[in-house]
């Protein structure tokens, strides 16, 4: 247990194994040498771009590509009914859903891909989309969820035979009958309404692909800004009826995924087609409009929650109903029997007698998606939910939030702990977390200041409030255990292989693939520490499908919970290989060796032993091994978890608010974080603060609404604002290590819990300055204003 | 990423080659300095101009000077220079008020002067900064040079008083002494474009406002200023109950619309909150006091 | 139209369209792709050069406009003798994760420093407040900025 406020500086030298190194990829970023899609340029290739539609509902009824085809710079116009007679118009969502690659009867919501133009440069592809005539007949939109199901509603998906309403689908978990019951015996009941409103994971780098059919080969290759190549490289095979084995996906350096990069997109699909047509490589990129219109939208989530608790604040059960905006087409990413992803931990770290939740998901006229942005398959939701339903209830009842959490906590000695929807935690000591949080904060001191501060303020001699805001969540990552969970029928299990040179010189090939997670750093640490060579001599191959082996890829912070895994079993199968060679070296048997890191040597004789290097060279020897012992050391697995990791956090934030203006200003943040098992400590520090910086984001700033058109009110920089140095403090961080007992190095990933667990925290801090029961995000000046007046705004809606 | 439309380009050696190059290359021509609020428009196909006047030469515009009882700023200054400038700090600490918060430093250091007043955004600082501190705006054409008050200067939401074939070159800020200034603004993060925001210059004479300048950006201030709230302060002692009255007189004035930024009710809230603000740090520059630029 | 730039040090002269963005000079007529782009609107940072010795946002400044003027990116900043002592700071401060904005800040950052070589965090947090990094919540950048500033006082004071 440990708790500092300054970063973790990597060390002088590079350990060999766990701890603070710096990281291998850098070399290129720092020097303007890494290789991210845009950078890519093939010979011949050409540049595509996507018109789209302005309207958010409305007939197609002609599209003349006429002018644009005449454009000298001009090689293909490909519209919906180009696509239609390939057989590629419309495409599988990954739930089970079509959605539309380049519209062919109607579009349904603003920004949705109409025509494809393929020219010689960007700059000519740009022009030829404003020389393409589209006549629309536009239609009533569904811009409120809230409506969808009205019996009015403009009917979204007639493309759906039978279909006669928005509705996509319902779905329960918990025990309603229970749930109810613990309800009608309860003391208290606090309820809520809030909204999750729709935001976008928006990495600094769009999504985009570079597609290249050989015509003489067959074989198709596509540069992509993809987390999940192998996944995306089978979907192209089902979608496209292409062979699967010419198919060959490259993922170059990722400038941020979040989620936004999981999913196949049209432009993705058209780049392919547009290469098929024009025999050349086509590129196409997405601007930064784009991006935010019509690729991954996050959130968008209508709850209603209740808690339930005893008068002495034992907190009971949780009951809660959720509409959920999937937008046009069901788009979302998220393991396929479970069509809320794990919203189910809305119990979050809270031992409860029963809860239960019913969603229901909607189509209405925005862009496809709803699972991104660091989101763990909806977590983000559950905990936002849980974490303000908490402060409701202690507002309410005038009780400590600090306090009602910690006697409410699961505690240690509950572990393996079952929720009362199903979830096994595996681990964790969460009042120890928290309570370091508090401590780490001085909360006792500061809830005296705000106490002190309120009352000069009423006195009128302070002209600022403050607020004392937590949260604490539990996230459940590592997706996940092949029996439970797939995407469009591929189980969640993760390859790795790992060859080990004649010289001891490593490479270890993963499916994950890194968008800044430095993966390249911190796998090779996983076998350094296993096999005790230096992390230097371990190079991580990733991103390429032809070269790795098969998984599913990088999202729900689930690299290091199975692909680190994976890494550190490999690494197991070769060290045991090692073994063999070893005993054959020194002519005893195998079970005389012992491991001390990096080499093997004799029980009671550490002075005949063999070092790595030494027993690979001898591994591609003429040495004599045992029989039915083959030479090298090479070892491959396929790691499927055995169940989900589940990270932890108590984090508390301090806000300071000016209630004449409605500004906030975060003073501090002190996050608590339990992860496990930490590889790198420096980089795990790193995923807590661009989490951190995310809840700052989305609580306060970040937030995609739609006018009565169905125009998108965020469709750029200048509207979808992101939090910058200026609006985030300096991040505060301890940690607490209970190692996962099912994971082989009781690592649970990190890439979300901050993303996960941050907003709750701020949004609680500003309700406690500003003495308000509940406003929904983003608490913008104007909402804290209004919020404090008692007429909050609704935030996924224009301001009208 | 979005790029613009074709257009011829010309770069101009001298104010007078600029205005015979506009003359030339006739109404759909446009002049073209730091491009930050021009640009974007054109990637986004907004505005199309057929030509594009490059102005980043004219080495006669990027003057910051006294002269006769006048702050002369050209209009090629860089926001950056105004913010760094010590003499515009010493006179007029409302500019470097204002500057601190217009966009971020990078994009301070291209954009200018000039062109934030020319784009005449009806959410941009400077205007309200120069409308507050009553200054004129020189523009320049091919019969010779006028003069016009900023508060006449912009005739509408991205309209000025500015010609075809005219060139703004210089803002003239008289400088009387006694005076403080000071602007403050509410931004939903820094960078972003004002929710509201409010300047003031004020001059006292004993603890009476002899003379008060209001300018207001984002809530439909005619012409950028709050000149209602002017007259009733002036004459009156510079007090809490004079500053907030004349908030409430400035909110009562204006004519905000609502967007993603706020409602009606809040901006015209911030449009008094913030007049009050503005005035206050204003009057204590003018007694004297040291006060803080704020910050992003 | 034909433009004349020193780049890096460097003239090179190319044959641009006038609509051409400076950003789309260097990395798609100059092969220099360290700079990136992020947004359309000028609001991102990603795309931080500097222009005659001072940093803008090359996604909104002409190539043409470059014409006759001096220009440096990112790829610049490394020597024969090793990492600018900012690109050391964030190597050793973890400063960058996916590496996107990493070269509008480094540029940045090598600014603020050159022109302020003891800058407090909060002069840091302002002079980067026009780029936006998606990853590491800043504190490592605004750490990384004010480790640059004392390597850069250490190396100095023993020139």
């Amino acid at each position: 247990m440990s708790a500092g406020i300054d970063s973790i500086t990597a060390a002088a030298t590079t350990p060999r194994g766990y701890g603070p190194m710096r990281r291998k990829e850098d070399a290129r970023f720092l020097r303007g040498k890494g290789h991210y899609l845009d950078d890519i340029r093939l010979p011949g290739m050409l540049h595509g771009a996507i018109l789209r539609s302005p309207y958010a509902h409305a007939w197609i009824t002609a599209i003349d590509t006429s002018a644009a085809e005449a454009h000298p710079k001009v090689h293909a116009v490909i519209t919906g009914e180009t696509l239609a007679g390939l057989g590629l118009a419309w495409m599988p969502t990954l739930s089970h859903d079509v959605q539309a690659v380049l519209a062919t009867d109607k579009v349904r919501f603003q920004g949705q891909e109409v025509a494809f133009v393929v020219a010689e440069d960007r700059y000519a592809a740009r022009d030829a989309l404003g020389l393409i005539d589209v006549e629309y007949e536009p239609l009533t939109p569904v811009v409120d969820a809230r409506k969808s199901l009205d019996p009015d509603a403009p009917l979204i998906r007639d493309d759906i035979t039978g279909r006669t309403d928005n509705h996509i689908f319902d779905w329960e978990a918990g025990d309603a009958a229970a749930t109810d019951e613990v309800f009608a015996r309860a003391d208290v009941v606090s309820s809520c309404d809030m909204v999750y409103p729709r935001t976008h994971p928006a990495p600094m780098e769009t999504c985009g692909s570079i597609a290249s059919m050989d015509p003489v080969t067959g074989k198709l290759t596509v540069y992509t800004t993809t987390q999940a190549p192998h996944a995306h490289r089978t979907v192209y095979a089902l979608v496209a009826g292409l062979p699967e084995h010419k198919i060959q996906i490259i993922s170059p350096d990722i400038g941020g995924g979040f989620g936004n990069k999981v999913g196949i997109y049209p432009g993705y699909v058209c780049a392919v087609v547009g290469s098929i047509v024009t025999g050349a490589p086509v590129k196409w990129v997405e601007d930064r409009s784009e991006n935010l219109m019509s690729t991954s939208f996050a959130r968008d989530y209508h709850m209603h929650g209740e808690i339930a608790a005893t008068k002495d604040g034992t907190i009971l059960g949780v009951r809660v109903k959720v509409l959920a905006d999937h937008g046009a087409f069901n788009g979302t990413a998220q393991p396929s029997k479970m069509p809320a992803g794990l919203f189910h931990v809305f119990t979050g770290s809270y031992d409860l007698q029963a809860a239960h939740c019913a969603v229901t998901g909607v189509y209405t006229n925005k862009a496809p998606g709803g699972v991104a942005y660091a989101c763990s398959f909806r977590i983000t939701e559950a905990v936002y939910l849980i974490e303000r339903l908490v402060d409701v209830l202690a507002t309410d009842q005038g009780w400590d939030p600090a306090e009602l959490r910690m006697n409410n906590l699961i505690r240690a000695e509950q572990f393996p702990y079952t929720t009362a929807t199903g979830w096994e935690y595996d681990s964790g000591d969460y009042p120890q977390t928290l309570r370091l949080a508090l401590q780490m904060v001085g909360y006792e001191e500061l809830r005296r200041e705000q106490a002190a501060r309120r009352a000069a303020f009423e006195r009128g001699e302070a002209s600022e409030l403050m607020g004392i805001g937590l949260s604490f969540f539990t996230e459940a990552v590592g997706a996940g255990p092949r029996k439970h969970m797939d995407i469009l029928g591929l189980g969640m299990a993760d390859g790795a292989e790992l060859r080990v040179h004649p010289t001891g010189k490593a490479v270890l090939r993963l499916s994950c693939k890194s968008q800044g997670q430095g993966h390249e750093t911190t796998f090779a640490q996983i076998v350094a520490e296993e096999l005790g060579i230096s992390p230097d001599d371990i190079e991580v191959v990733q991103g390429d499908t032809d070269q790795t082996p098969f998984g599913l890829g990088t999202y729900g912070s689930r690299s290091t919970p199975v692909s680190g895994a994976a890494a550190a079993v490999v690494a197991r199968k070769v060290r045991e290989r090692a073994r063999i060679v070893a005993a054959a070296m020194l002519e005893v048997s195998p079970a005389d060796l012992e491991w001390s890191k990096g080499s093997f040597h004799v029980k009671g004789d550490p002075s005949a032993s063999k070092a790595m290097a030494e027993i690979a060279m001898a591994a591609h020897s003429d040495l004599e091994l045992p029989e039915g012992v083959e030479g090298h050391l090479d070892a491959t697995c396929v790691y499927n978890p055995p169940n989900l990791t589940y990270p932890c956090g108590g984090y508390v934030c301090v806000v300071d608010v000016d209630p004449g203006t409605g500004q906030v200003k975060v003073r501090r943040f002190v996050a608590v974080d339990d992860c496990g098992v930490r590889i790198n400590p420096m980089v795990v520090e790193g995923q807590v603060h661009g989490g951190l910086a995310d809840g700052i984001g989305m609580a306060l700033m970040e937030v995609m609404a739609f006018d009565t058109d169905g125009n998108h009110l965020g469709a750029s920089f200048m509207d979808y604002l992101l939090p910058t140095a200026v609006e985030c403090p300096s991040w505060e961080l301890g940690e607490t290590v209970t190692p996962s007992p099912h994971h082989p190095i009781g690592a649970k990933g990190v890439g979300e819990s901050a993303t996960v667990g941050s907003p709750p925290a701020v949004v609680n801090a500003v309700l406690d300055a500003i003495g308000v029961r509940h406003a929904d995000m983003p608490l913008t000046p104007a909402q804290v204003w209004r919020a404090m007046q008692g007429r909050p705004l609704r935030t996924d809606l224009a301001i009208g | 990423m979005q790029v613009p439309a074709q257009f011829e380009y010309a770069r101009a050696t001298s104010v007078a080659h600029a205005i015979d190059l506009l003359r030339r290359h006739g109404p759909e021509s446009r002049l073209v300095a730091g491009g930050h609020s021009l640009i974007p428009m054109m990637k986004l196909r907004i505005a199309n101009p057929e030509t594009l006047i490059d102005i980043n030469d004219l080495a006669e515009l990027t003057r910051i000077g006294l002269d006769s009882g006048l702050l002369r700023i050209g209009a090629l200054v860089r926001h950056a220079e105004l913010l760094d400038s010590a003499v515009v700090g010493e006179h007029f600490a409302i500019f470097r008020d204002a500057e601190r918060v217009i966009a971020d430093p990078i994009v301070r250091n291209w954009g200018t002067v000039g062109g934030s007043l020319c784009q005449a955004d009806p959410s941009e600082d400077l205007s309200a900064a120069f409308s507050a501190v009553r200054a004129i705006a020189v523009i320049q054409g091919a019969d010779g040079e006028r003069t016009v008050p900023v508060r006449e200067f912009h005739t509408g939401p991205y309209q000025t008083v500015v010609g075809a074939a005219e060139i703004l070159t210089e803002l003239r800020v008289p400088i009387r002494p006694g005076g403080g200034s000071a602007y403050t603004k509410v931004e939903r993060r820094a960078g972003d474009w004002a929710v509201a925001a409010a300047g003031a210059v004020l001059w006292l004479d004993g603890n009476t406002v002899s003379d008060v300048g209001i300018g207001l950006t984002a809530v439909g201030a005619a012409h950028f200023a709050a000149e209602e709230a002017e007259d009733f302060l002036r004459g009156r002692p510079a007090t809490e109950e004079s500053f907030a009255a004349a908030g409430r007189i400035a909110a009562a004035h204006c004519n905000p619309v609502a967007d993603q930024r706020g409602p009606v009710d809040y901006k015209r809230h911030l449009a008094g909150e913030l007049t009050t603000r503005a005035l206050r740090r204003a009057a204590a520059r003018a007694a004297g006091a040291a006060v803080e630029t704020e910050g992003a | 139209m034909q433009i004349t730039v020193t780049v890096n040090g460097a003239e090179r002269t190319v044959e641009v369209e006038p609509r051409l963005l400076l950003v789309h000079l260097l990395r798609d007529h100059l092969g220099l792709t360290g700079t990136h782009w992020g947004c359309d609107t000028s609001n991102c940072g990603t795309c931080v050069v500097w222009f005659d010795g001072t940093p803008v946002k090359s996604c909104t400044v002409l190539a043409a406009m470059a014409d006759g003027h001096e220009v440096r990116t990112v790829e610049d900043l490394a020597t024969a003798d090793g990492l600018d002592p900012i690109q050391q700071a964030f190597s050793d401060h973890h400063g960058l994760q996916c590496g996107f904005c990493t070269p509008g800040m480094l540029m940045t950052g090598r600014w603020l420093l050159d022109r302020n070589p003891d800058p407090s965090e909060q002069e840091i947090r302002e002079a980067i407040s026009g780029q936006v990094c998606r990853c590491t919540g800043y504190q490592n950048i605004v750490r990384s900025v004010r480790a640059a500033a004392e390597l850069s006082q250490v190396k100095g004071a023993r020139a």
